[in-house]
């Protein structure tokens, strides 16, 4: 439980150091606003449309992907932990889990998901 | 009342509301961020239980994957952020009904049950070697765990085939 | 308990008493005790990046041929303290259209994200919190930095802002796999998840064992720090600067030290991770050594980085893409296993025995990938010729003359 109290105490203060520096900047800084100075930035230019327009799918593939890996990884790690108490085909298990890890892979390599075009 | 209680009872709070917040608010993002807030306090809850591994892989997993992939996927798909309709439906006073019958009846019956105490011993310092070791025992979890990996490669398929197929047409 | 020998132990000890002695209860004394170090601990870190910004533009200078700054005070040491004085005056402008809220706190979680790493490195033997799950905090942590740019960047509501936080968040999804996988390598040796267990299991540094790992691990954790040549979420030819387009003073600040730090903080977790940490001779008997041992090994490994930054073009997204995904991923998953099976027949040879075998293996996977990777560059090669061979291209011919009729003509 220590450790977490501990953890918890320097989250807060990772928190708070930044903050204290915004808001340091927020009451030392002046305060001038006017409507050219809030507008959008685009080096000058007045800007057109609107911002949060759609994106290609492309990118949602790779997000997938990488998915699937991170809750397979996870797994990974106590069996990482245990490997030196582990006989031997408790190793061979984790390396089907990798084995069948490296298929997804390869199979979204041979589909062509991993390509950027 | 002792300091864990109170540490529960804030965190407890904060993610209902967060919770709350999920569902009400007419901005996507705003959505997806509350989300994470909630998420991260069930990561809070299962410290608080001295579940480490559990904790920090509710982090490693729903917050640095899923919620992060959930902001992206708003970005990417829809052009409008900003739900403007109204928040609730025709039936909304009926699905409160329910809602509030159903709570009412997992309270109870989390009152009749009879739970087990704690356990008072700590948790012991090896726990994450010996879950380790019971994913790859033939007494413990090695079914699932080699199953897990299967379904998360049919997963990806799945998502390969159905993206791919898109990308085609 | 001497004060040289346990340093913080005593220190700790002292205060423990000293505020017991003042009728406090205990629980209340070790909060306070925690806060006081972790204050310390986080202070010193978010000081250093004073120094690091100044460091990082003189050498940075140096690779350019330039001076760096020189002006304000001895070598130019000043000079970060007069930008800080002056960064302090500027406005903090909150753009009309932005989502004001997310858009503040976008640059706190960041920095947040990225200093809540310390919360588990081990500075010396007793400092840093030693928990058994710190090399995977250490991940978790790190993914809300990435939440942080993504919130500015969408927050900014700028066409440019938003774009970057695409391309970090893809740049993220690519390099975490990578990472993670060669972070198991030295969870797999070491048998711990803890990093004090894991600086302690280094009596020969895990460089050794595992130096592609090492290698995977510091190219991936500098592209999700967002570093050149990974710095495609801020290429300021093409979408200005990225997520932090829309900040200004202070608030912008931030996201420059949470920068600067990050380089930092992998340069710090590498060291822990694969070149032993506060390990170092006379370290064991004189804690306060370690700090600085450690601190000269993260040193080196921001060089590193910075060296990088001098000296490489900024990659395209495809490559970007290509190279976690087909080239670090596999290779990663293929150590991995090497490891995991090579160390369960030599875990008997002895320290030394153990690690030149590990040593050899990452050898012969090196060389194997040379050899494929010249193989592919040949197939390539032959499939898409660099100059355009005979009869590829129609002949050029004149421009067949144009059919002026005797009428007009005349």
């Amino acid at each position: 439980m220590n450790t977490w109290i501990y953890i918890a105490i320097f989250i807060f203060l990772s928190l708070f150091f930044p903050t204290l520096l915004a808001v340091a900047g927020w009451f030392l800084g002046p305060r001038r606003p006017n409507p050219i100075k809030e507008d959008t930035y685009e080096c000058g230019l007045e800007t057109v449309g609107e911002t949060w327009v759609q994106f290609k799918i492309q990118y949602y593939l790779f997000a997938l992907v990488f998915l699937v890996f991170d809750v397979e990884l996870v797994f990974l790690y106590p069996w990482a932990v245990a490997y030196h108490k582990l006989p031997l085909y408790a190793v061979g298990e984790g390396v089907l889990f990798i084995a069948l890890l490296a298929a997804a892979l390869i199979y979204a390599w041979r589909k062509g998901a991993l390509e950027w075009s | 009342m002792t300091v864990m209680q109170i540490v529960f009872l804030i965190t407890a709070v904060v993610t209902l509301f967060a919770a709350f917040r999920v569902v009400t608010t007419p901005n996507m993002v705003h959505a997806a961020l509350w989300l994470i807030v909630t998420l991260f306090g069930a990561a809070v809850f299962y410290a608080l239980l001295q579940a480490n591994f559990l904790a920090v892989a509710q982090v490693v997993v729903y917050i640095g994957a899923i919620a992060i992939l959930m902001m992206f996927v708003i970005m990417l798909t829809r052009r409008e952020m900003r739900d403007r309709g109204p928040q609730t439906g025709k039936q909304w006073p009926w699905a409160a009904v329910i809602a509030a019958a159903f709570f009412g009846g997992l309270v109870w019956l989390g009152q009749q049950a009879a739970l087990p105490a704690a356990p008072k011993a700590d948790v012991p310092k090896d726990s994450i070697a010996q879950l380790g070791q019971a994913l790859v025992s033939p007494n413990g979890f090695v079914i699932p765990f080699e199953v897990a990996s299967v379904l998360l490669l049919a997963a990806l398929i799945g998502a390969v085939y159905l993206a791919w197929t898109r990308h085609q047409s | 308990m001497g004060i040289l020998s346990q340093p913080v132990g005593a220190i700790a000890a002292w205060l423990q008493a000293l505020l017991e002695g003042w009728g406090l209860a205990p629980g209340l004394t070790k909060v306070i005790l925690y806060l006081i170090g972790a204050g310390l601990v986080a202070t010193l870190v978010q000081v250093w990046v004073i120094f690091l910004i100044w460091f990082e533009r003189k050498i940075i200078g140096r690779f350019q041929d330039r001076l760096g700054p020189n002006r304000v005070g001895p070598y130019g040491l000043l000079q970060p303290f007069a930008d800080l004085i002056k960064i302090i005056t500027k406005e903090v402008i909150l753009p009309a259209k932005a989502d004001k809220a997310v858009y503040l706190l976008g640059p706190i979680v960041m920095n947040a994200g990225v200093l809540a790493i310390w919360a588990v490195i081990p500075l010396m033997p007793m400092v840093g919190m030693d928990t058994n799950i710190a090399a995977l905090y250490t991940i978790a942590v790190g993914a809300f930095a990435t939440l942080g740019i993504l919130m500015s960047g969408w927050a900014s509501n700028n066409k440019f802002a938003l774009v970057s936080a695409i391309r970090t968040v893809a740049q993220m999804v690519a390099y975490e796999v990578p990472t993670v996988l060669a972070l198991l390598v030295p969870v797999l040796l070491a048998g711990t998840m803890s990093l004090h267990g894991i600086v302690k299991a280094q009596h020969v540094w895990f460089v050794i064992f595992a130096p592609l790992a090492f290698l995977i691990y510091f190219i991936a954790s500098v592209a999700e720090v967002g570093r050149t040549p990974f710095d495609l979420l801020e290429a300021e030819s093409e979408i200005v600067a990225g997520f932090h387009i829309e900040y200004s003073g202070m608030v912008f600040a931030i996201f420059y030290v949470a920068d600067f730090l990050h380089a930092f903080t992998i340069g710090a977790l590498a060291a822990v991770l694969f070149l032993g940490g506060w390990r170092g001779p006379g370290a064991e008997a004189f804690p306060l050594l370690g700090v600085v041992y450690l601190w000269i090994k993260a040193f080196a490994v921001y060089f590193l980085v910075v060296w990088a930054r001098g000296s490489l073009p900024r990659v395209r997204i495809d490559q970007m893409m290509d190279f976690s995904w087909k080239f670090l991923t596999p290779l990663a998953l293929i150590l991995l296993v090497v490891a995991a099976v090579l160390d369960h027949f030599v875990i008997g040879l002895g320290v030394w025995g153990r690690a030149l075998s590990h040593l050899a293996a990452n050898a012969v996977v090196a060389w194997l990938v040379l050899q494929y990777l010249e193989h592919y560059d040949r197939a390539r090669a032959r499939q898409r010729p660099m100059v355009a061979q005979p009869g590829q291209y129609p002949e050029a011919r004149p421009p067949a003359p144009v059919e002026t009729s005797p009428e007009t003509a005349s």
